[in-house]
């Protein structure tokens, strides 16, 4: 495991192949607010990537694009070498088996136990008898560290715990692809170590390709291949963490080092909120 | 805005909103219905369908045969000490039984049910179903490529469906126990002739068109329930604002729904 101090390992050797996901001129319009405006990315195969932009910069919407939850307005997704935006329901949903995402919470089934969790989609997918599927639980389970936890609820385990699980859960199919949104939110300094290192881990002995949205700027050098940074919708700044760290770019300097003036922050106009207060009827 | 066009407005707006709402249910009954045959015929949906049916059976109808049970008994009590008295002014007491096995099986045994049922089995499948969407779990299911309609809502309205038709003919028996226990403290009826009378008049045709009222009060009552809890947005409140919708649009919808069938089948002569 990499300790918090050493750079990101590199890239897998083979990284400069064909790219696993390629957005092309995407757009995401919902009702008349255009939330992501003609994106282009490429993530190669086994790179991780962070995704970092203020709250409502368009990271989720962005990452639920890539991992087939919505559509896009226009442009294509392009992943594994095929359009997403074009295929039909039933293609959409087999494409999504090779695909894991951990959400927030970590949206585990409540009314079931972790190994059943884990099981579900296996017994979903595939024609595997039970006691194959039990061992498969297990293995997953064990790389995630909660194996003796298998027969528990999600109920009865902490916050860094139900992540963990969810990232079981989403390793079940063994997936060529996974999205984290916001990992390592509301967790303790050392669950967001330990999750970091999962998630390197993961990265680095199955090759699985990572895509992160992280708001903590030492996990996201600490995981990242390659940092993106968006702001009302459009890519702003892109390169390695060093890159970034030492990036002339006013607005990068203001975010990764989360500092309240700048470019980001001079937005908000004093006059608005004069005429704001004077103007009753609004 | 002009102010006379403003209820016009208002009253499209309603309308819209109403046919949006029926739009999106009869989606969700087609999506049921559609997925419904995997269940038996394909081997992977079969095998996380059933254990689920058989939860959800249990869960939705065994805890509501004592209220159901107790409810239709003091019903067919109640109609006993109205009814018995005007019978007997007329001197056809001997009719009671009658009046009220049909009263029972063709229309109070399959309501009171579904409405008990609502309580029971609506309300806790709606937060249920509501609660999952809060904390992300029904898109969790769809990333996982695995339908929510298949895996929720099917084994939810078939378990409703059958556990209505069942506590539907529990009240009827139940209807007529209370009938008769009460005819025999009032007018010392004897339980046999008090029986004997019940299925003289009471025929199977009353309970079978009973039972195909519980059946699509069932029906109605897992969608509907399905339908809130999934829709639900936004933290506990929007799980609250579903359970109560459920309950009350499930009651007023099969009292609608009753009266279309009683008139269907007293035009049809049934
Ligand atoms: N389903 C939706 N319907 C309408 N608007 C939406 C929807 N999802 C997102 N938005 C809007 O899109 C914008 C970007 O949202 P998004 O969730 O992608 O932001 P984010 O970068 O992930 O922010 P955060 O860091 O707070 O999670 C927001 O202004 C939000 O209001
Ligand atoms: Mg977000």
């Amino acid at each position: 495991m990499p300790d918090e101090t050493t750079a990101p390992s590199a890239l897998p050797a083979d990284a400069d192949a064909e790219p696993i996901i390629r957005c092309i001129n995407v757009t995401k319009q919902f009702g008349s607010q255009k939330v992501l405006h003609d994106l282009t990315l490429n993530v190669k195969r086994g790179e991780r990537l962070v995704m970092l932009g203020g709250s409502g910069a368009g990271k989720s919407t962005l990452l639920n694009l890539m991992a087939a939850e919505t559509r896009a307005t226009s442009g294509q997704v392009i992943v594994n070498g095929r359009n997403i935006c074009s295929m039909s329901d039933a293609e959409l949903d087999k494409h999504r088996t090779t695909m894991g995402v951990l959400f927030q919470s970590g949206a585990l089934f409540q009314s079931m136990t972790l190994a059943e969790n884990v099981a579900l989609p296996i017994r979903e997918h595939t024609d595997l008898v039970d006691r194959t599927i039990d061992t498969i639980v297990k293995m997953k389970l064990e790389l995630v560290g909660l194996r003796e936890h298998a027969d528990k609820k999600p109920a009865e385990i902490s916050g860094g715990m139900k992540k963990r699980a969810g990232l079981a859960r989403a390793l079940a199919l063994d997936p060529q692809i996974i999205f984290y949104d916001e990992p390592s939110a509301g967790l303790d300094p050392v669950s967001v170590t330990e999750v970091d290192q999962l998630m390197i881990g993961l990265n680095e002995t199955l090759g699985v390709t990572t895509v992160v949205i992280t708001h903590e700027m030492t996990s996201a050098f600490r995981i990242a291949h390659r940092l993106v940074l968006l702001d009302q919708g459009k890519f702003v700044a892109a390169g390695s963490p060093d890159e970034m760290k030492n990036s002339d770019d006013p607005l990068v300097h203001q975010f990764v080092h989360g500092l309240t003036a700048g470019p980001l922050t001079d937005r908000r106009d004093d006059c608005d909120y004069l005429t704001d207060l004077l103007n009753p009827q609004r | 805005m002009i102010p006379v066009t403003r209820p016009i407005s208002r009253i499209g707006a309603r309308l819209i909103q109403l046919i949006t709402f029926i739009g999106a249910l009869g989606l969700l009954f087609r999506d049921t219905f559609a997925v419904t045959p995997r269940m038996v015929f394909v081997k992977r949906g079969r095998r996380l369908a059933w254990s689920n049916l058989w939860f959800q059976l249990y869960r939705v109808g065994v805890k509501s045969i004592g209220v159901v049970g107790l409810v239709t008994f003091c019903i067919g009590a109640i109609l006993a000490l109205q009814i018995g008295p005007i019978l007997d002014d007329y001197g056809v007491a001997s009719q009671l039984p009658g009046v009220i096995g049909i009263a029972m099986f063709r229309e109070l045994g399959p309501l009171i049910g579904a409405i008990v049922l609502t309580g029971f089995a609506g309300a806790s499948i709606a937060a249920e179903l509501g609660t999952m969407a809060v904390g992300e779990e029904l898109k969790a299911l769809r990333s996982h490529a695995i339908s929510p309609v298949r895996f929720l809502v099917v084994p939810r309205v078939l378990a409703t469906i059958i556990m209505t038709a069942c506590l539907a003919t529990l009240s009827n028996a139940m209807g007529v126990l209370g009938g008769m226990f009460t005819a025999n403290i009032t007018q010392g009826m004897d339980y046999g002739v008090y029986l004997n009378a019940t299925f003289e008049s009471a025929k199977a045709l009353d309970f079978v068109t009973g039972i195909i009222k519980a059946a699509v009060f069932g029906m109605m009552i897992g969608g509907l329930a399905c339908f809130y809890g999934m829709s639900v947005r936004g933290g506990a409140e929007g799980v609250g604002n579903a359970t109560t919708k459920t309950v009350v649009i499930s009651i007023v919808s099969l009292i609608m729904v009753d009266l279309t069938f009683t008139f269907v089948f007293y035009t049809l002569d049934l």
